[in-house]
C-alpha cells in the first residue's frame, strides 16, 4: 500500500464519500458501512463476479454493474438498493434453493449459511420457482471432510481458496451450465486425492454446508474464516 | 517478398492459365463435400485423363460457390457454365459437351437473382480459387494489401482506413472495428495479440466456416495487417475443432505464407514480424465470448470473466490483445486495397459494406450470400432465396441465433442493418438467417434455442446457469399443454432478470428469442396456455389443431 494513495470521490446511496482509486465499489461501500449482499465474495479472496447479488445501478450507466470487481471512479452516483434490484437479488436467491436440495432444517450449516441468512435479510419467505429436486451424491471418501453437492452452491470459493491460499488446486469445476459440478483433482474421490493437504480451508470458506467436517451433526458446522484477511494482508507485505 | 515477386506469380500463373483449353471448377467446401463433390472431382479426373492432349485441362477444386441446395456444383471456364448436383455419373457427359453447347440437364442458370443481386468482397474469392494454393490467391490480387500497408502505410494510416470504412464487429456486437484497433494500438508498447475468433456456434450459422474453408489466406492477410496496425507480433486463430477442413486448410494457408516469407520474420523484406498459430476449440458456444476465448487459449475453463479491464486493455497472457472475428478480418484486405472510402460507398449511414448471410430453413434456395447492408429481408428471402418452397406461407426469420430473434412478416420491407434489426427486437448476430414457414410453432422455436442456452451455459453465474434452465422447464411446460398464465408471468419475470444481470453476452441474449416471439406472437402462447392448443399442431398439446 503505497503512503500516497490516489483517492476518488463518489456518491453510494446518496452519501458522500471517499475512496482509494484501486478501491472496488463494494470496498468503499463497506468502509462506510452501506451494506451490499455477496456471496461469491470474501475478503482475501480474487473476484469473479459470479453470484450477481452485488450488482449495483450506477447513474449514466446503461447496465447494472457487479460492485465486487468494479473500481470506483471520480464523481459515481451508485444506488445500492432499489425495487428493481431487490427484486433481481430475491430471484437469484429464489434460483439457488430451486436449483438443488437445499433443506436448512436438517443442514449441518444450519445457522451458520451465508445462503440462509441472505435469504433471511432479503425476506425471502418462499420459493415461487419449482423446485428441480436433481439426484447428486455426496462424497464421504476423504477421512475428515465431506462434500455435498446436494448444498452445493457453485460460488467456487473452495476453488479459489484452495489454489490462491493453499496453493494445492485440488478444486476445480467440471461440466457445463446446470450440469456443472465441483470436483476433486480429476474427479477422483476426495480420500484418494494426490494433490489435497487436508488443510481444511475449503470447509472454512465454504458459504454452505456442501463442505463439512465429518462429526459435525445439524446446525454445528460453524465457519471460522478470520485467517482469511490475515494471510491475505501479511502475504501483501511481504511483497 | 516484394511488390514485383507478388507480381511475377500473378504473371505465371496467368500464363498457365493461357495454356489451358478448359477450367473445370469444383466446389470442395463442406456443403458440396457432403454431397461428395469429391467423387465428382475424382471422376471428372479420370474422364479428362484418358483425352488427347490431356495437359490442356485441368480440374480444380474452389471454395463455396453459394448455392449450397443445389450441390454439388461444377464451373466451366472459358464459357461460365454452372452445373448443379453433379453426380459422378454426369461427368463424362459434361466432358462430352465441353467443346459444344452446355450441358442443358444439369446447367444451373447464371442469371439467377441469386447471383446477381449479391455483392462479393468477403467472398470475392470463394468458388473462383482453389483454397489450398497460395498462388491462386495472390493472383487475385492476394497480399497486395499487405504489401502496400507495410511499404506505403504507418499504423496510424492504415487504422485511419479501417476507421474511415466505418467497418463494425462481424461478429454479431457490431462495435467498430476501427475503434477497436485504435484502443489496442495506444495500449502500451509491450506485448500485444491478435486473435481471430473462429468459434462460430449459432446454429443454422457457416458463413466463418465457408470463408475460412474458401479463402483461408484472405483471413491470414487481414490479421497480419492488423497485427502491423496494433503493433502485435503474435496471432492465434481460436477455430472449432468441429471444423477439421477449416482446420487443415488454415495450417496448409499458414505453411505456404511462410513459405513465401509472408509470414514469419522480417515479413516483405520490413523489420515487421508476425506468426500466427491455430488453438482448436473444444465446441463450446461460450467460447465465442472474448474473454472466455481468451481463458480457453491460455489452457483454463472456457467460462468469461466481468469486463472492465476489456481485453483491448488486459487481454490473453494479460497483455493487450484485439479479437475480430473471421469475416471481420476478410473485410480488411479489400479495404487497404481500395481504401476505406470505398467501402463505406456501400451500405446505409451507420452500417457500411457487406454482410454475409447463411440462408437455411423453409427456404428454396439453402446457401451462402453476400449483401450491401441495407437489403430488405424480403428481397434477401424471396429474390434471393426464392421464398418459401412448396406453397406455404412465411412466418418469421430468426436472425442472430440464440441470442436474436424472430421477425414476422410485417418486418420484411427493413432495410438490414445492425440498428434496424435491434429496433426491431432481434439482432445482426453473426449473419444466421433462418426462414419459417406457417408449420411452425413459435414457442417451440423459442424453446428449441433456450435448450440450446442452456446447454451451452458455461454454468459461472447464477442467472444464466439456473434461470436458462427454469426458463427451458416453463417453455416445455407450455408447448404440453399444461401452463398457466402465472407460468406465462413468470418466464417473462425471469427474461427480463436474467437479460440484465447475467456475467457475459450469452445470458443477457439468451431471453432474446422468448422475447420477441412473444412480442410478435404472444397469440400463439396464449392459445397453447388457455386453449391447450398448438396452432401450428407442432407441439404435444392435448388439444391439437384441427382434433379438437
Amino acid at each position: 500500500m503505497s503512503p500516497v494513495a490516489e483517492v476518488r470521490t463518489l456518491r453510494v446511496d446518496g452519501i458522500d464519500l471517499s475512496a482509494r482509486a484501486d478501491q472496488t465499489i463494494l470496498d468503499a461501500a463497506r468502509e462506510h458501512e452501506v451494506s451490499i449482499p455477496t456471496l461469491c465474495h470474501l475478503d482475501g479472496l480474487s473476484d469473479v463476479g459470479a453470484c450477481r447479488l452485488c450488482l449495483v445501478e450506477v447513474k449514466g450507466v446503461g447496465k447494472l454493474l457487479p460492485a465486487c470487481v468494479t473500481r470506483v471512479e471520480e464523481g459515481m452516483d451508485v444506488t445500492t438498493e432499489s425495487d428493481r434490484l431487490r427484486k433481481y437479488r430475491r430471484m437469484i436467491l429464489e434460483l439457488l434453493f430451486a436449483e438443488r436440495n437445499h433443506i436448512c432444517s436438517v443442514c449441518v450449516a444450519n445457522g451458520h449459511c451465508d445462503l440462509q441468512s441472505l435469504a433471511q435479510n432479503q425476506g425471502l419467505t418462499h420459493i415461487e420457482f419449482p423446485y428441480r429436486y436433481p439426484k447428486l451424491p455426496v462424497d464421504a471418501s476423504h477421512e475428515r471432510f465431506v462434500v455435498d453437492h446436494n448444498r452445493c452452491i457453485l460460488c467456487t470459493r473452495c476453488v479459489r481458496v484452495c489454489d490462491e491460499i493453499e496453493g494445492a488446486h485440488t478444486w476445480d469445476v467440471m461440466g457445463r451450465g446446470i450440469e456443472s459440478m465441483v470436483i476433486t483433482d480429476m474427479r477422483q474421490p476426495w480420500g484418494e486425492s494426490d494433490t489435497c493437504t487436508s488443510c481444511g480451508k475449503c470447509i472454512q470458506v465454504c458459504p454452505t454446508g456442501a463442505l463439512f467436517e465429518k462429526g459435525r451433526y445439524g446446525a454445528q458446522m460453524a465457519k471460522k474464516r478470520d485467517f482469511l484477511p490475515y494471510l491475505a494482508i501479511m502475504r501483501e507485505a511481504r511483497k | 517478398m516484394t511488390l514485383d515477386q507478388l507480381h511475377h506469380i500473378t504473371a505465371k500463373e496467368s500464363a498457365a492459365r493461357q495454356n489451358l483449353r478448359y477450367q473445370l471448377d469444383v466446389c470442395v467446401a463442406a456443403g458440396c463435400l457432403s454431397s461428395h463433390s469429391d467423387r465428382v472431382k475424382k471422376s471428372l479426373e479420370e474422364v479428362l485423363a484418358g483425352r488427347e492432349v490431356k495437359e490442356s485441362y485441368r480440374v480444380r477444386g474452389v471454395g463455396c460457390m453459394g448455392l449450397c441446395s443445389l450441390g454439388p456444383l461444377v464451373s466451366v471456364e472459358p464459357g461460365g457454365a454452372l452445373y448443379q448436383s453433379v453426380s459422378p455419373a454426369d461427368t463424362a457427359e459434361i466432358v462430352e459437351h465441353l467443346d459444344y453447347e452446355p450441358l442443358k440437364r444439369l446447367q444451373c442458370p447464371r442469371d439467377l437473382p441469386f447471383f446477381e443481386r449479391q455483392v462479393n468482397v468477403v467472398l470475392e474469392n470463394s468458388g473462383r480459387i482453389d483454397p489450398e494454393r497460395i498462388e491462386d490467391y495472390v493472383a487475385a490480387e492476394g497480399y497486395e494489401a499487405l504489401i502496400k500497408a507495410l511499404t506505403e502505410m504507418t499504423p496510424a494510416e492504415v487504422i485511419e482506413q479501417i476507421t474511415r470504412s466505418g467497418l463494425r464487429g462481424r461478429g454479431g456486437a457490431g462495435y467498430p472495428t476501427g475503434l477497436k484497433w485504435g484502443t489496442v494500438a495506444k495500449a502500451g508498447s509491450g506485448s500485444k495479440y491478435v486473435v481471430c475468433n473462429a468459434d462460430e456456434g449459432d446454429p443454422g450459422a457457416f458463413m466463418d466456416r465457408s470463408v475460412l474453408e474458401s479463402d483461408p489466406q484472405r483471413v491470414l492477410e487481414g490479421m497480419i495487417i492488423a497485427g502491423y496496425a496494433v503493433g502485435a507480433s503474435r496471432g492465434y486463430i481460436y477455430v472449432r475443432a468441429e471444423y477439421p477442413l477449416a482446420v487443415t486448410r488454415l495450417n496448409a494457408a499458414i505453411r505456404q505464407a511462410k513459405h513465401l516469407g509472408l509470414l514469419g520474420t522480417e515479413i516483405c523484406n520490413t523489420t515487421f514480424d508476425f506468426d500466427i498459430d491455430l488453438r482448436l476449440g473444444a465446441g463450446a458456444l461460450v467460447c465465442g465470448q472474448a474473454t472466455a476465448l481468451i481463458a480457453s487459449i491460455e489452457g483454463q475453463r472456457g467460462a468469461p470473466r466481468p469486463r472492465p479491464p476489456y481485453p483491448a486493455q488486459v487481454g490473453l497472457f494479460e497483455c493487450p490483445t484485439l479479437i475480430n472475428n473471421v469475416e471481420t478480418f476478410a473485410n480488411v484486405p479489400p479495404i487497404i486495397r481500395k481504401g476505406g472510402d470505398w467501402y463505406a460507398g456501400m451500405g446505409t449511414k451507420k452500417s457500411k459494406g457487406t454482410k454475409v448471410f447463411a440462408l437455411t430453413g423453409k427456404i428454396n434456395r439453402t446457401g451462402l450470400i453476400e449483401v450491401p447492408m441495407g437489403m430488405t429481408l424480403r428481397e434477401i428471402i424471396f429474390d434471393i432465396g426464392g421464398g418459401v418452397p412448396e406453397g406455404r406461407k412465411f412466418k418469421a426469420v430468426q436472425t442472430g441465433g440464440p441470442s436474436g430473434g424472430c421477425l414476422p412478416e410485417q418486418f420484411l420491407d427493413m432495410a438490414v442493418d445492425y440498428d434496424s434489426l435491434a429496433q426491431a427486437g432481434s439482432i445482426m448476430g453473426s449473419g444466421g438467417m433462418i426462414v419459417m414457414d406457417d408449420g411452425s410453432c413459435m414457442v417451440d422455436v423459442a424453446k428449441f434455442f433456450m435448450e440450446f442456452c442452456m446447454t451451452e451455459s458455461c454454468g459461472k453465474c447464477i442467472p444464466c446457469r439456473a434461470g436458462t434452465a427454469q426458463m427451458y422447464n416453463l417453455l416445455a411446460k407450455i408447448s404440453e399443454g399444461a401452463a398457466t398464465q402465472g407460468d406465462l408471468a413468470m418466464l417473462e419475470d425471469l427474461c427480463d432478470m436474467v437479460k440484465h444481470t447475467s456475467l457475459c453476452g450469452l445470458g443477457q441474449t439468451a431471453p432474446n428469442p422468448v422475447l420477441s416471439t412473444l412480442r410478435h406472437f404472444r397469440d400463439e402462447y396464449v392459445a397453447h396456455i388457455v386453449e391447450k392448443r398448438c396452432p401450428a399442431g407442432v407441439c404435444p398439446c392435448p388439444a391439437k389443431e384441427g382434433g379438437r
